[in-house]
Formats: structure tokens, C-alpha cells, sequence
């Protein structure tokens, strides 16, 4: 299907529909939102691009198997998770904030880490499956 | 904070799991870290269980929420025990993996899914929370399937279907049941449940409910009628994973029954009598089904269900006797079935079959081997001082005091009927003269094998075999552990105030 306007569009909303997935990642603790969310978004985005470029040109934009974010992002929320355990020995999975919110961002805890390894595991899962699925079809 | 180190073995579970994950093309390093990690898992519960033993019930809130509203971890002495016969397992058969199982499946992440699969057992056992048990059940299953799955040859689709299908259905069920009783109290907390059930009015519902959880723990545990997924899909996998699966997956029903009855539904009459009945039709129809089969690996699996029926019959008839006998054959089913189908992995390496038919003469080649074996056949039948007597004592004196007859008899009857089919299999595999058995070419028989690889198949089936020996000759202890389990399952009060301090 490589029709030039699908073509075009996707180049735009690839850069668009990360920032997207970024912005619903980081709003999501007290609104909807969140890791899951985001992640399903930014995976959309490689889709798309899949879809007007081939699976080949998307491949080598992620240059690494994306695959390879599951174990990353595993490690990610499980150092969240257990790091209340080092900061004052708290129960596991307590939120731990930091005092100063910083600008923009807001109020950082233990929780965004959290969800940023979500995010990561959520594209990872998706694309892997969508590509062996396009591959094999 | 040392109180929430009970979830140890979990966390070490699940880091391996993760850890795994990066060596993915690296089966030699996966093998490597996946036996170390096991032992260390193994070592910390230890550790648990020690730390359990002397200091009593352990409890701790994830995320600090204080109960009911968060979820509880709770460590008493049968979760500790359990995390323990868990660690002691997961050791034996990891290494009985790297060595069995072929490289085209470990390529695929097994070791990674193998701890996965612990770490659900793990957290299955340390729950306080009826809502996390569910989850901790769904991790189980879906590790459990690609496991099972994992291979892709066409019997073992067949088995994963009909094993996939049924456990689904059972934790449908198992969820309608928690709807129903978050409906009724507002609250998922064991503990807390504990206390609120008994002030519910309309306590035919709660009847219900407790029945939607025997049904969904039933079918987990392979309890009579819905018991067919178990022999039709446990001896497809290759043996590592039918032995973690025989020895654990079905034990975590015969714990969340034993949970769910002793501390949110007690003194239930209906459920009693419904798990005394259905106890005797477990054991009944186990036990026809173990005579009757050809394969080895069949034969085990219908002894599976038999010796259910023997805890799930001992759990309705509500004593202490009965309790402690429960417990300790649990612990004793556990290592023992475990370490048959291990044996039954080191048959088919020896004799590139397990068709009874087609099996003899292991005895004359092996005869050291066949010695070793012998352990934890005739644990499993219970033949004193071996582990399978003692509590199978407890249990029948349990019958014999409640005057119900039918239980004793039924426990009777599972006992004899085991001893029938292992005998039929010791006489038939171990004793009579062998017939030349043509392997294919590719087939690696026992005897080609390195000397390291002898060792893999050897190690972890000596290693169980000494852990029953151990509670065969140290009954006094194991008695000890289940009598004090016994007790504390039987006063919820302690439960809850261990929790809500």
C-alpha cells in the first residue's frame, strides 16, 4: 500500500505521534494516561510508518530488534519497585517523591520510572508481535 | 524491614527471570545462571522458612497501604514450608533441564519462562489478598502454557489446548466468585474476610460463593469430574517441565482450597460433606485410571489425581489429626512426585521409550540406577519407614475418628491401588527380561552421554531422593512442622491479628 499521500502523512506523525505517546507517558499518574497507554501510541506511530514505507525501511529506523526493550524495560520497573527497599527500607513498591518538583515535568517519583519501564515493554511486546505477524503473512 | 524479606525467592525469581532475558542467544550462560540462581533461590527460602519458624507469622504491606486496602504479603509457616518445598524443586528440576531439554526449545526462552513459572508459585504461596491470588494464579497459567506449548509438536498442542482451555474456565470461575464475594463485603482481604463472612445474613449466597471457589480450585487441582485436561496435556512437555508441573501447579489448588476453607468458609457443613464426596470419587476414579494405563507417564498422572483426593477429603474432614495429615502429605507429594516424573525422564533416556510395553530388564543393566529409583516409587506407594506412610497414618486415623468410613476406605483402596500400578511398573520396566528396543538414529541413549551429563540426569534425582528419605527417617519433624501448621491454619484469629497489628 504505498500510496504517496499515506507516505507523506506518516512522516509527519511518526515524529508527532512519539511526542504524543511522551506526553501521554508523563501525565498519567493522576490523570488518565500512563505507561500502557503511551507505549500502545508510540508503537502505533512504527506501525504506520510500516504501513506507508515497508517493514524493511521501518526496521532500520529502529536499527535494533525492538524485542530488545522487554528485558530493558523489565529492569527499569523492577529497580523502581525494589528501590524503596534502599531509600529508608520501606515495603516494596511504596512511592518514593522527590521534594522539588521540576519544571514542566512535575513532581518526580519512583512511580514515572515505574512507567517508563512499561512504556518500553508495552512497544517492545506490540511491535514483536506485529512484525513476526507481517512477516509471516 | 526483615519482614519483608519473605519475598526473597520471589525477587530472586524474578530478577533471574529478567536477567535471563539478556542472554537470550546464550544457552550456555542461560544454563549456567539458571542453576546457580536456583540455588541461591533455594538458599534464601531457607532462610524464610528459618526465619518463619522462629519468629512466627510474618507480614508486611506492599507500597505501605495498610490492609485491607492494600495488598498483604503473609508469611505463616504453610506458606514458608511451601515457599521452601518450592525453592527445593525449582533446584532439582532446573538442573534436570539444562541437561534434558533440547536445545530448539531452550532457544526460545524456557529458563527465562521456568522462573517466571517459580515466581508465581512463590508469590501464589505468600498472598494475603484474595485478589492477588488471582493474579499470581494468571502468571502461573500463562507461564505454565508456553512451557507446556513450548515446541510446538503436535501431541503437545493437543494437551496444551485441553489444559489451556480447562484452567481458563477455572479462573473464570474463580473470578466470578471474587465478584460476588467483593459484592458481599466490600473487601478482598483474606484477613479481613475472615472476620466478615461470618456476619453476612444471607449466608445461602455466601454458600454459593464458597462453591464457585471449589468448583474454580477444584478443576486447578484436578479434583473429580473436571480432572480429564490433567492426564490428557502432564505428559506431553518434556519431563523437567511435567515434573515442576506435577509436583507444583496442582499443589497450588490443594493450597488455595485449604486457604480459602480454613479461613474465610469455615465450619461450612455443605462444603464439607460436598469435599468428602468429592474426595472418595478423586481417589476412586485416579486410581481405576492409574491401573489401566500402558505409559509411564500416563500412570503417574492418574496417581496425580489419585493422591489429590487424599488432601481434598482430609481438608473436609476439618480436625486437627486430619489437618496435620494433610499438611504432611502435601510436603510429601510435592518432592515425591516431582522426582517421578524426573525418573520417568532418566527411563526414556535409558530406554528411548516409557510404553510399559516396551520397557524391561533396567534392573539387570542398571542395577544402581534401578536402586535409586526404587526411592521414590515406593515412597509414592508408602511402604515403611518411606515418607508416604506417615501421613497416610494421620489421615486414616483422622477417618477412623470421625467415623467416617467412607474416606477411610476410600484412603484404603488410593493405597492400594498405587502399590498395584508401581508394582505393575517395577516388575514390568525393572525386572523383566528387556526386549531390544530400536531407537532412531538421532536418539542420544544414556550411555553415549559425557560423564557431566550423567551427572545432570543423576544429581537432582539423588538430591530429592534424599529429601524423601529425609522425611521418611525424620517424621518426627515433619510431624512437628504440620501439627504446628495444623494449628495455625485452624485458628484464623492469629491470621488476622498478624495481619491488622
Amino acid at each position: 500500500m504505498k500510496t504517496i499521500i499515506l507516505r507523506t502523512a506518516s512522516d509527519f506523525l511518526l515524529p508527532v505521534l512519539l511526542l504524543f505517546s511522551v506526553f501521554i507517558l508523563l501525565r498519567g499518574h493522576y490523570l488518565p494516561g500512563g505507561g500502557f497507554i503511551g507505549g500502545l501510541v508510540a508503537s502505533i506511530a512504527f506501525v504506520l510508518d510500516a504501513f506507508a514505507n515497508g517493514l524493511e525501511n521501518t526496521k532500520k529506523l529502529l536499527k535494533l530488534h525492538p524485542g530488545f526493550l522487554m528485558p530493558f524495560g523489565l529492569t527499569l520497573s523492577v529497580l523502581a519497585a525494589i528501590s524503596p527497599i534502599f531509600f529508608g527500607g520501606q515495603p516494596i513498591m511504596t512511592g518514593l517523591w522527590a521534594e522539588d518538583p521540576i519544571p514542566v515535568i512535575g513532581s518526580i517519583g519512583s512511580a514515572l520510572f515505574f512507567d517508563i519501564g512499561v512504556y518500553l515493554i508495552v512497544i517492545g511486546a506490540s511491535l514483536t508481535i506485529i512484525f513476526t505477524i507481517s512477516e509471516s503473512a | 524491614m526483615s519482614e519483608q524479606l519473605i519475598i526473597l525467592p520471589l525477587l530472586i525469581n524474578l530478577v533471574l527471570s529478567i536477567g535471563l532475558m539478556f542472554f537470550w542467544t546464550n544457552i550456555k550462560a542461560q544454563k549456567v545462571l539458571s542453576i546457580s540462581g536456583s540455588f541461591i533461590a533455594m538458599l534464601a527460602s531457607i532462610w524464610v522458612f528459618i526465619h518463619v519458624w522462629e519468629n512466627g507469622i510474618q507480614t508486611f504491606q506492599a507500597g505501605s497501604w495498610e490492609a485491607p486496602f492494600g495488598i498483604t504479603f503473609v508469611g505463616d509457616t504453610l506458606a514458608a514450608t511451601l515457599v521452601l518445598l518450592t525453592g527445593i524443586s525449582a533446584f532439582a528440576v532446573s538442573i534436570f533441564a539444562a541437561v534434558s531439554v533440547i536445545k530448539a526449545r531452550l532457544r526460545f526462552g524456557f529458563f527465562s519462562v521456568f522462573h517466571f513459572l517459580i515466581m508465581g508459585l512463590n508469590g501464589a504461596f505468600l498472598t494475603g489478598d484474595m485478589f492477588n491470588l488471582y493474579v499470581w494464579f494468571e502468571i502461573i497459567i500463562i507461564s505454565s502454557f508456553v512451557l507446556i506449548s513450548l515446541g510446538g509438536e503436535k501431541n503437545q498442542l493437543e494437551g496444551a489446548v485441553k489444559y489451556f482451555t480447562l484452567n481458563f474456565l477455572a479462573s473464570m470461575i474463580f473470578l466470578t466468585g471474587l465478584g460476588v464475594l467483593y459484592g458481599l463485603t466490600g473487601t478482598l482481604n483474606m484477613a479481613d474476610l475472615s472476620q466478615k463472612i461470618p456476619l453476612i445474613q444471607n449466608q445461602a449466597l455466601v454458600d454459593v460463593t464458597a462453591f464457585l471457589f471449589l468448583v474454580g480450585f477444584g478443576i486447578k487441582s484436578a479434583v473429580f469430574p473436571l480432572y480429564f485436561w490433567l492426564p490428557a496435556s502432564y505428559h506431553t512437555p518434556p519431563s523437567a517441565v511435567s515434573a515442576i508441573f506435577s509436583g507444583l501447579l496442582t499443589k497450588v489448588g490443594v493450597y488455595a482450597l485449604i486457604r480459602v476453607f480454613t479461613l474465610i468458609f469455615v465450619n461450612d457443613s455443605f462444603i464439607e460433606i460436598m469435599l468428602q464426596s468429592l474426595a472418595i470419587l478423586t481417589i476412586f476414579s485416579g486410581g481405576i485410571g492409574a491401573i489401566i494405563q500402558k505409559n509411564i507417564r500416563k500412570l503417574f498422572s492418574y496417581l496425580i489425581i489419585c493422591h489429590i483426593g487424599f488432601m481434598i477429603g482430609g481438608l473436609g474432614l476439618f480436625t486437627e489429626v486430619a489437618m496435620a495429615g494433610v499438611i504432611f502429605y502435601l510436603i510429601h507429594d510435592i518432592v515425591v512426585k516431582t522426582n517421578l516424573f524426573l525418573v520417568s525422564g532418566l527411563i526414556y533416556r535409558l530406554k528411548s521409550t516409557t510404553s510399559l510395553d516396551r520397557l524391561g530388564g533396567i534392573y539387570k543393566s542398571y542395577p544402581k540406577l534401578s536402586l535409586l529409583m526404587a526411592i521414590p516409587l515406593f515412597s509414592l506407594v508408602g511402604i515403611p519407614p518411606l515418607s508416604g506412610f506417615w501421613p497416610k497414618l494421620s489421615l486414616l486415623l483422622a477417618g477412623f475418628n470421625e467415623g467416617n468410613y467412607w474416606y477411610f476406605g476410600a484412603v484404603i483402596f488410593g493405597s492400594l491401588v498405587t502399590l498395584i500400578a508401581i508394582a505393575h511398573v517395577w516388575a514390568k520396566a525393572f525386572w523383566e527380561d528387556g526386549k531390544d528396543v530400536k531407537h532412531s538414529k538421532k536418539f542420544i541413549a544414556f550411555d553415549q552421554l559425557r560423564s557431566y551429563q550423567k551427572m545432570q540426569y543423576v544429581v537432582p534425582i539423588v538430591f530429592l531422593a534424599l529429601v524423601s528419605l529425609y522425611i521418611g527417617f525424620g517424621a518426627e519433624h515433619i510431624q512437628q512442622v504440620s501439627t504446628r501448621i495444623a494449628t495455625e491454619v485452624l485458628d484464623k484469629q492469629t491470621y488476622f491479628n498478624a495481619v491488622f497489628k
